[in-house]
């Protein structure tokens, strides 16, 4: 498998890995580490990759692992991940429109959920998977996955009613 | 009609249990300005979807191709072939040591040869002798030196003489 070759198996699906290395870890920098870690991991299999049934599928897994594998090293070395992407607010005070603050809100009551919720939601609402090839991925049974949806779905509509009546932050 | 349709949908959606083309459907709606306000509450929840579906990874991929492998393997055989030059080399010089040069059977041939090799060490010898020759010049010198004796010795006499 030459490189090029390589790259476009693995172009389509980057931005998914990206993204739900992202949800885990929430931070930028250690997303962006985790899914240059996943794509040299394949890299350096590439020979066993045309094995694989479903290299997408595959690299979720892998992410979804190596994400963890992560959480909790941080955790064992009693350093907890800054869950924060520093970003100057000065230029964007006067661009901020509701909008886009609820936004921001729905992306801080997912960052509240349960690490397997915040994986059913970002891998069936954001990239929209099968449920069937979400519990692959998670290697969770078909029910179990639509047990962690509705709860994510309700806690995350609960939330949102609240800050919608009363704007509560 | 349409509303009582959402409505329900968005029930199955908590639920779990719509299907992908059904929660296109409810993006497609909660997309739209116009949303009855009661549901305003989820339209934040799709925007969210939406939005987060344009993150993307901008990092380059650092793919490692085998070319610094094999420079490293060249390298490696370039030591090697050095090592053994080095080998071959010191030990050819310590054969040409260790052994004799041989000796000449002929007889006559063997008195040439000493003949040859004395001839090359007496000329050297003569070489430094020629060198030494300059000596006799200094004893010529030591000799007019002499002649201040003899005056010496005869201004002795004079003085004698006065005495």
């Amino acid at each position: 498998m030459t490189q090029s070759e390589f790259l476009n198996t693995v172009m389509p699906f980057k931005d998914k890995v990206y993204r739900l290395a992202k949800r885990l870890l929430i931070s930028n920098e250690e997303a962006e580490d985790a899914t240059q870690e996943v794509l040299l991991k394949l890299w350096s299999n590439k020979k066993k990759m045309q094995s694989y049934k479903n290299v997408e599928a595959f690299s979720m897994t892998m992410t979804k692992n190596l994400c963890f594998d992560k959480l909790k090293s941080k955790q064992a070395q009693n350093l907890k991940i800054v869950h924060s992407n520093y970003e100057d607010h000065k230029t964007s005070i006067q661009k901020q429109v509701e909008a886009v603050d609820s936004l921001d809100w729905v992306g801080k009551i997912i960052e509240t959920l349960p690490e397997q919720q915040r994986l059913v939601i970002q891998l069936r609402d954001i990239e929209q998977y099968d449920l069937e090839e979400i519990a692959k991925m998670l290697d969770m049974k078909n029910t179990a996955v639509r047990v962690a949806l509705s709860r994510a779905r309700k806690t995350i509509r609960e939330q949102l009613t609240n800050t919608h009546n009363y704007g509560i932050k | 009609m349409v509303l009582n349709n959402i409505e329900h949908l968005l029930e199955k959606y908590e639920n779990g249990d719509t299907t992908l083309q059904e929660e296109a459907q409810l993006r497609a709606y909660f997309e739209q300005e116009d949303i009855a306000p009661h549901l305003e509450v989820y339209k934040p929840l799709f925007a969210y979807f939406k939005a987060s579906q344009d993150d993307t990874y901008t990092k380059d991929i650092p793919l490692k191709t085998k070319k610094t492998n094999m420079y490293s393997w060249l390298t490696v055989a370039a030591v090697a072939v050095l090592m053994l030059g080095f080998y071959f080399k010191s030990s050819q010089n310590v054969t040409t040591i260790d052994n004799d040069l041989g000796t000449i059977q002929d007889p006559q041939l063997a008195y040439n040869e000493v003949v040859k090799s004395l001839e090359l060490i007496s000329k050297s010898l003569n070489k430094g002798a020629a060198t030494v020759g300059y000596l006799e010049s200094y004893n010529t010198g030591m000799a007019t030196v002499g002649y201040i004796n003899e005056l010496e010795q005869s201004t002795n006499i004079i003085f004698k003489n006065k005495n």
